[in-house]
């Protein structure tokens, strides 16, 4: 292994001379009196490395050892990873000592000692190659597969596969024999370079179904499909964290991995307050029975902040590999491009805009590029769903962050400082927002046949609906209340029922925090049934109180059990209202 | 801090600016302290045997023959209860004339805390002000910036809301304090009667600048002392958090790093969130609250400053001076607690969370109604209601002179709803309505 020599050190980068070949990227450890500092190399020029440490550098000294470990950043990928709280190196914080972090503590992300009950599903003579499935373990309640190391993409013939029965995870469940005849043990754990993509799959085609996150301005009105990606930029205290939180709840996808990059540490412990107490509609298990925490709080050193975004996305292939539905969930995206503007200064390199990196939108690309929904090579499917939040600085949509994201996701919903002042939550603007996938043809069909027929007209003219009451708010406020016609008022104040009805949703209630589809399209009918109808008003100033009265009734509905006594009462005096002012 | 035996001295500086220089110098860890001509700096950066250094005072008349003396260790505090009613400057020496503390020596600036070791913040923080209180309730543990141009009032609120929220010890933490507000504080905790509850680690305008950025470390250094070691309840305070970044400035300035946004350091939000993230609620009890002041100039909350500050703190209290009552209120539409979710309606009336925001809602249609008035339209009943409703509200609850308990803003909040509003434009659920409504 080639070692080396520290030269000098500025905050967290450090320059190593080395004696020897190194690649870039490669992880290399720094002696520190008894403990040892990781850190990644990013840049080489001769013989000296720059190397950003993955923790704090005080003490460092030129002269100390350096060890090179001839490997990229890696995760460890094997059963057991469900329900654990990970820092950004995949380190189970669960397993380290006491209140404080302490430097140079890394802890085994899975349980060596654990026992699983295998179940084979190839058998000898099989041929497989990296990604294909050799057995199943149950996992809470995941079938995780157990599948040939990715790395292994040639053929490889199966040699024999151990029969049902309970394994730890270093114990060989198969062996397999490549061409030259050479057999490879193969046990549940592998690895894999969380730069590097996983791409032990088929064919990644368009996404088409949709994912449900019971968020009705998402699903109605600019939804999401699985293999998706989205993005939510919003200034703070627009709600992004609590929209994310409750898609992170209400998503309907098989796993969650919420990586929490440079965040608020309170907001980690809410999920992990929370979480383990709250029933997943679907299954009746915990929601924390079906999440994986990847945990960088802002705190947290700058260097694995970078690496917990690709941490978290690479234990999210891994299980996308094994044909299930996840969901990948990044808190916020801006604090990885703000670590990775950290870096770029300290090297030295000359900067983009706002400081930023130059290839930074490449690598957003890139990042989300990872996403998507697969065919695997045994016909299933598997999907990696992947929203990510940005913090723009100042709130403004136009600065680097923003840009290069806007670039590569294909749902952006934008919050805006203005509805979260009046608190209208989800503060999504309902008219800048857009989902690129209601262009897409499957998409469309496959909402049509699954919601109604009428299901894609409904949510055009909603939109039609919101824009033409914001205009007709713009003409109100220039001209005033009794400077334009009657109808204007009408008009506007339909965009607000739509608005508070469909579009606001109190993540408070538990009701209403969550909309199933069915509900969704029956609400959404219904308020554009009434934005259909004509009527009848004396003066403007008869409008507000009718429309109140209105949105009073069915905010009581959305605070209803779907179809219960209670919604059904409240829905039968709706229409009394309704007749008094509606020309027939 | 006192030199040592057997420590390497240097006479030879390759290179002085305004704030840092560098000597050849071997053995030299990254962090350690130093002195400079007597001037205590630290190293920020090395590159084979040349050592960069970061000297606190500033560098005026240091000589290219200055005596440079390493310590071998980071900057420390010594840390015992002997703390307790005590005034410090920013490296932690006494400057209330009372004698050195004795205690455990520990490096500041220390590790965070693992968060699977964090407890959810639960515990409400009562300060009497209706726009805390009753709009953004604070808990312990939760780190809260105060925003306010330089003419608000920030220090006293300050001061209130830390004397009222009965701490188990207040924490001072003044960066470029002038002179007659470090007075101003020393008087009120001390007509409190509770100087022994206090301590405060101050750099005042006449300092230099350079030195705030030992302050907040310092502060959370004895707090964590006191949250951790002995489960106390610990209030920090920090004023101005606004000056404390403008030296994080000058001195990567200094350094030749390329500025962001409003030339401030890229770094700048891990920067402040090392301090804030500071805050937290221990397990056994103990907790560390951050109230800090973040000044602003002429409210502009795009600023690098207080933008990335609202990215780490969790929610902000903005000053406001309302002119129809002619006090200064804690704005209901710009202020926000990230963490009031946890206590409202727990630990408090179950009608709060909905009477708060019909309140603010009512509120923000009295904006609207102002807008519309000052456009020159005619009002609306319905607007001329919420603006009297506005006024009261303003003048009964927000204004940071009433000191109610969160009950009684309750109470005051339905009286004032059934005085201008019919139950459908108050908009509550029926089951609370039925409660409440007299």
């Amino acid at each position: 292994m080639t070692k080396g020599i520290v030269r000098g050190i500025i905050a967290n980068l450090v320059l190593v001379e080395v004696d020897g070949p190194i690649s870039q990227n490669e992880i290399c450890y720094i002696q520190l009196k008894d403990i040892k500092l990781m850190a990644e190399v990013i840049k080489i020029l001769g013989k000296i490395a720059y190397t950003q440490v993955f923790e704090s550098t005080r003490g460092l000294m030129p002269g100390n050892e350096v060890e090179f470990s001839g490997h990229m950043l890696e995760v460890k990928l094997g059963p057991g990873m469900l329900s654990k709280i990970y820092d950004g190196l995949q380190d189970d914080l669960n397993k380290m000592d006491g209140l404080f972090l302490k430097r140079g503590e890394y802890t085994d992300p899975l349980d060596e000692n654990s026992i699983w009950n295998f179940t084979p599903l190839a058998k000898a003579g099989d041929v497989v190659t990296g990604g294909d499935w050799l057995g199943e373990v149950p996992e809470s309640w995941i079938a995780h597969k157990i599948m040939l190391p990715f790395g292994m993409t040639e053929n490889y013939s199966v040699v024999s596969v151990v029969p049902a029965g309970e394994y730890k995870i270093t114990d060989t469940i198969a062996v397999v024999k490549d061409k030259e005849g050479k057999q490879h043990e193969i046990n549940m754990i592998q690895t894999w370079p969380v730069k590097i993509p996983i791409r032990a799959y088929k064919e990644k085609p368009r996404p088409f179904k949709l994912l449900e996150t019971g968020q009705r301005t998402i699903d109605t009105l600019n939804p999401i499909v699985e293999g998706g990606t989205g993005f939510i930029p919003g200034p703070f205290g627009c709600g992004k964290t609590v929209l994310q939180h409750g898609i992170s709840k209400y998503g309907d996808a098989d796993m969650i991995i919420f990586a929490a990059c440079g965040e608020r540490a309170n907001e980690v412990v809410e999920i992990f307050v929370e979480f383990p107490k709250l029933d997943d509609p679907r299954t009746g298990r915990k929601l924390m029975e079906r999440t994986i925490i990847i945990c960088n709080t802002s705190n947290m050193p700058v260097a694995a902040r970078e690496a917990s975004v690709y941490t978290a996305m690479t234990i999210a292939e891994y299980y996308r590999t094994m044909g299930l539905k996840v969901l990948l969930l990044a808190d916020s995206t801006s604090r990885w491009a703000q670590a990775l503007r950290e870096m770029s200064n300290r090297m030295e390199e000359l900067p983009g805009p706002d400081a930023f990196p130059m290839d930074l939108p490449a690598i957003i690309s890139n990042f989300y590029a990872r996403a998507g929904y697969v065919y695997l090579n045994n016909g299933s499917t598997g999907s990696i769903t992947f929203i990510g939040t940005v913090s723009p600085a100042g709130g403004n949509l136009k600065e680097p962050v923003v840009e290069a994201t806007r670039k590569a996701a294909r749902c952006f919903w934008s919050l805006e400082q203005r509805r979260a002042n009046s608190k209208r939550y989800p503060a999504v603007d309902p008219i800048d927002s857009y989902s690129k996938y209601l262009e897409y043809d499957e998409v469309k069909e496959y909402l049509n046949s699954t919601i109604a027929p009428n299901w894609t007209d409904l949510v055009s003219y909603a939109k039609d609906v919101l824009l033409r009451g914001r205009e007709t708010n713009e003409q109100i406020n220039i001209l005033g209340d009794d400077g334009v016609p009657l109808s204007y008022h009408v008009t506007f104040m339909k965009s607000e029922l739509l608005d508070r009805i469909i579009l606001q949703q109190n993540f408070f209630d538990k009701v209403d925090a969550a909309t199933p589809l069915n509900r969704q399209h029956y609400m959404l009918e219904k308020v554009i049934n009434i934005c259909m109808m004509d009527f009848q008003f004396e003066s403007f100033e008869e409008v507000k109180p009718f429309f109140t009265s209105l949105i009073y009734d069915m905010v009581q509905m959305n605070y209803a059990e779907f179809n219960s006594e209670e919604f059904k009462q409240v829905e039968a005096d709706l229409e009394k209202i309704l007749a008094e002012r509606r020309v027939k | 801090m006192a030199t040592r035996a057997f420590q390497k001295v240097y006479t030879k500086l390759n290179q002085v600016t305004k704030a840092t220089c560098s000597v050849t110098a071997t053995g030299v860890g990254y962090d350690e302290l130093a002195t400079v001509g007597g001037r205590l700096a630290q190293v920020v950066k090395i590159i084979n045997d040349s050592v960069t250094l970061q000297i606190f005072e500033g560098t005026e008349g240091i000589g290219t023959d200055a005596e440079v003396v390493f310590f071998g260790y980071p900057p420390t505090l010594k840390v015992s209860d002997q703390l307790a009613g005590r005034f410090f400057d920013a490296y932690g020496n006494p400057i209330d004339g009372g004698p050195d503390i004795e205690g455990e020596e520990v490096e500041i600036g220390g590790p965070s805390v693992n968060p699977v070791r964090r407890q959810q913040p639960s515990e409400l923080i009562a300060t009497g002000l209706a726009g805390i209180d009753l709009n953004n309730t604070v808990v312990t543990g939760q780190k809260i910036p105060l925003w306010a141009d330089p003419d608000q009032p920030y220090n006293f609120v300050m001061s209130l809301i830390a004397l009222r929220a009965k701490a188990d010890k207040i924490i001072l933490g003044g960066m470029g304090l002038s002179n007659d507000d470090y007075l101003f504080f020393k008087q009120a905790f001390e007509n409190a009667g509770i100087i022994d509850k206090i301590i405060s680690f101050v750099n005042t305008t006449e300092n230099p600048p350079v030195e705030r950025l030992l302050v907040p470390y310092m502060v959370l250094t004895a707090a964590e002392y006191f949250a951790v070691e002995k489960n106390e309840k610990v209030m920090v305070l920090l004023t101005d958090m606004t000056l404390y970044c403008d030296a994080l400035s000058i001195v990567s300035n200094r350094m030749d790093q390329i500025p962001s946004k409003d030339s401030m350091p890229g770094s700048l939000y891990s920067d402040l969130a090392k301090i804030y993230e500071k805050a937290v609620q221990f397990p056994e009890g103990g907790s560390i609250t951050i109230l800090a002041v973040t000044t602003l100039s002429g409210g502009d909350r795009t600023h690098a400053i207080p933008d990335n500050t609202g990215y780490i703190t969790e929610g902000q209290l903005f000053l406001m001076r309302d002119t129809n009552i002619s006090k200064v209120i804690v704005d209901p539409i710009g202020s926000l607690s990230r963490l009031k979710q946890n206590v409202q309606g727990k630990k408090t009336r179950a009608d709060h969370v909905d009477v708060m925001n019909a309140a603010i809602r009512l509120f923000t249609d009295a904006g609207n109604a102002k807008t519309k008035l000052e456009n020159g339209f005619d009002l609306s009943d319905y607007d001329e209601r919420v603006l009297k409703f506005s006024h009261d509200y303003s003048l009964r609850l927000l204004a940071i002179d009433v000191n109610i308990s969160i009950d009684e803003m309750l109470d005051t909040c339905w009286e004032l709803f059934q005085k201008y509003f019919s139950k459908q434009e108050i908009g509550i659920k029926e089951t609370v309505m039925d409660k409440y409504w007299k």
